[in-house]
Order: structure tokens, then sequence, then C-alpha cells
């Protein structure tokens, strides 16, 4: 059985999400975003996963309002009425959901101990950690050794993923603008 | 540049706090949560909190753009350079077990090396991605 | 009343699917960019939902090992989806970065718009 606390955040996620839906002014909606980033952060925390909680309300409800922000102080902050017809959307999203929505009743119910999730894995994990890491927090022992490469992938995704922002935006032309000033002011 | 004065007053006092509490989150990643992803973010926080307040050019004297532009590969390259020392040393990319004196203590300081090497390229990342957006629209 | 107890056994799956396909369908039909990565982020947490649900286990704690607890809830998606948070809101800000530069470019973030002029030219 679900708890209370995980129904009432859970329902009110699925409100918000109707609100980003139907908000057409894109201020609205970043700031229901960051609602929304908070509500998630609560419900993970409701979850147990404390680390992914913390991460979920510093990197989505602060750095991605503040990038969504900039974005449209760049840009607009009204969005245009949709001219074309919605409903295939509605009707592939209906159907999408549908499918999934079957695709979930065979799995193990929610917080069942016995799910092969928790048999696979995870147990050596939190069997050995301390014992072979010295690390009490599991989910740092994992990111960090016994998962190793993939943390360094995602380290080497971030970069880039900076690198391109940085090439996208910079205008390294006035830049070399300015440098001139400065050697011209010396 | 005619804020307000609580505004002004409350994020000098809280700013050294924020960063404080990074390195906590940073340091302490190992015994609850936190770890240098989060600690990062905390930090680029900490400067955006400073541009929003007190304008860019204060921001820049905390976090020159020159060093956080080096931040962002130089976290990358702690992380795989850990890997490639414990290469060096006869064992597999990334096994940090022959770092020190037994295989348990390596593996802290393992763990602690490469934790440094995300905090490095995450907080200079969003810092260096916030820097690009405010840039674009002067 | 087995269906109903089915139903709050599966409750957060269903929520998180109707988040995903909430996701889709900004992604499908709305023609503003900028709400387009908002409906992708939602998408995206949707996601996050469907890994850290079914390592929950009720009666468990947060996995950092103590004396004091014998269950902890599974720590694998935890590190899975923790780089996955910070990796999306990098790629997030590429999106925007490239909707910055479209907006300089056609003076519109509309896609009826681009394509539009796209085709006037």
């Amino acid at each position: 059985m679900i708890s209370i606390v995980n129904a009432a955040l859970l329902t009110l996620l699925a409100t918000v999400t109707v609100a980003i839906v139907r908000q057409r002014s894109l201020f609205g909606v970043v700031i229901l975003a960051g609602a929304y980033s908070f509500l998630m952060a609560s419900l993970l925390i409701a979850l147990d996963a404390v680390d992914v909680a913390m991460t979920e309300a510093s990197v989505g409800a602060g750095i991605s309002t503040v990038v969504l922000l900039a974005t449209l102080h760049l840009t607009r902050t009204r969005e245009a009425p949709v001219r074309r017809h919605n409903l295939v959307a509605l009707l592939l999203s209906v159907v999408v959901g549908g499918a999934l929505v079957l695709g979930t009743l065979a799995l193990p119910p929610f917080g069942a101990a016995d799910a092969v999730i928790h048999h696979h894995v995870a147990p050596h994990y939190l069997a050995n950690s301390v014992r072979e890491t010295g690390v009490a927090n599991v989910v740092t022992s994992v990111l960090a050794d016994y998962r190793g490469y993939d943390t360094l992938g995602e380290t080497t995704v971030i970069f880039t993923a900076g690198i391109g922002v940085m090439l996208l935006l910079r205008s390294f032309r006035g830049r070399r603008r300015a440098r001139d000033d400065e050697d011209g002011a010396q | 540049m005619s804020l307000d004065l609580i505004i002004r007053v409350g994020t000098k006092l809280i700013l050294p706090f924020i960063l404080l509490f990074a390195l906590y989150v940073q340091f302490h990643g190992d015994f609850g949560p936190g770890g240098g992803f989060q600690a990062g973010v905390i930090a680029a926080g900490m400067v955006i909190l400073a541009a929003i307040t007190f304008g860019m050019d204060a921001a820049k004297r905390i976090a020159p753009p020159r060093l956080v532009e080096f931040m962002v590969p130089l976290g990358v390259l702690i992380y795989a350079g850990t890997g490639v020392v414990a290469l060096l040393m006869g064992r597999n990319f990334l096994d940090y077990s022959v770092l020190g004196h037994d295989p348990v203590h390596a593996r802290e300081l393992g763990i602690f090396l490469v934790e440094a090497g995300v905090l490095v390229t995450v907080s200079g990342t969003m810092t260096a991605l916030f820097y690009a957006f405010v840039e674009r629209g002067r | 009343m087995a269906a109903l107890a089915n139903l709050a056994d599966h409750y957060n799956y269903i929520i998180t699917i109707f988040l995903m396909v909430a996701g889709l369908y900004v992604v499908i039909a709305h023609g503003n960019m900028i709400k387009k990565l908002v409906g992708l982020s939602i998408f995206q947490t949707s996601v996050y939902l469907l890994y850290i649900g079914p390592a929950k286990i009720i009666g468990g704690t947060a996995p950092i090992i103590d004396a004091a607890f014998g269950v902890y809830s599974n720590p694998l998606p935890h590190v899975l989806i923790l780089t996955a948070i910070v990796v999306g809101v990098a790629t997030l800000a590429l999106g925007l970065a490239l909707v910055v530069r479209i907006n300089e470019a056609y003076g519109t973030i509309e896609e009826d718009e681009i394509f539009e002029r796209d085709i006037a030219e």
C-alpha cells in the first residue's frame, strides 16, 4: 500500500502538471516548473531517496529556473495561441498512456521487499560498502567507486554540454573587441 | 543598483554560509546525503545569488570567468587522471584499491578524489552556463 | 475491491505515466520552444519517479548504513537518477541556448512561424 503522504504528493504533482500544460504565460510556466521540482524533491524524500531529493531541489528548482528565466529575458514571455488541431496529439498521448498503464499492471506492488529489483546487485552494495570502501552512504560509494565509469561518463556529458552552451552563446567577436579596448586603455 | 537594503545586507550575510554548506555537503557526503554533484550546484548557486543581488561585476570578482572556464575541463581531468593513476600502478582503470597502503583507505581516497573532480566540473559548468546566458543579454 | 487495492498498489506508476504522457503531449502539441523544453523536462522527471518508486521498501530507510537500521531502500536507482538530474539540466541549458540563437536568427520561438519563414525564403 502507498502511504497518504506519497499519494497526496503524487496528486499534487499531477495537478501542477495540468496547470503547466494549460498556462499560456511562459513566466507562469517557469514558476510552476519550479514548484513542480520542489514537489518532486519532497516526494523523493518520502521515497527515501535523500541524495536524489537534494539534487532535484538544488538543480531542478534552482539552476533550471535561473536558466529558464534568463532565456525568457532573451526571448519573449508569451506563448502564441495554438493554431493546429491538438486532437492527434491527444489521441496519441492517450493511446501511449493506456499501453503503458497496461504494462505496469504486472509490476510488483509499491514498496514490496521481495521485488526482483532488490535481489540483484543491491544487497552486495548494502552489505559490503562499509567493509570494502569505508563509506557509510551507499549512494556515494556506488556512484564514485562501484560504478565509477558511469559517473565519469556523466561528468563528461556535463562538460560537453557546458562547452556547447559557451560556443552557442559567446560572441567571440565582441570579446576580441573588448580585449582590444583594454589594450588601448593601457 | 538601488535594491532593497534588506536584500543586500541579508545576501552579504548568508553568502559565506552557502559556500560553507557546499563544502559540508561535499566532505560529509560519505556519511550523509551529498556529494560532488550537489555541492557543485550549491557553490554555483552562491555565485548566481551574488550576481542577482550585487550585479555581474561583483560575481566576477568572486568567480573570475577565466577560472570558471578552466574548472570545466579540470574536473574531468582530475576524475580521469585518478583512473589513469590506478592504471599506471598495474590495476584496472578506476580501480582505486592501489592508491594507498591498504585497500579500504585507498578506495576512500579514490572516492574523495573523484568527488572532488565532479565538484570542480559541476560548479564550473553551472557558473559558466549562467555567465553565458547573462552575457548574451547585455 | 480488488481493483481498488490494485490501484493503491500501483498509484505511483499511474501518476508517473500521467506525467510522462503530459510531457509527451506538450512536446507534440505546443509550438513554443520554451514550452516544449519544459514539457521535455516533465517527461524526464517522470522517468526519475519510474526509477525511484520501485527502489522504495516499505519499512526501510535511506541507504546510509547505520547500526540502528536493518532495511534500506535500493541504492542503485538513486545513483542512476542522481547523475541523470545533473545531466538533464546541462542538456536543458544546451536546448535553451539553441532557442536563444533561433530567436536571434528568426525573431520568434514559435515553431509555426519559423516554418512559415523557411518556406517564404
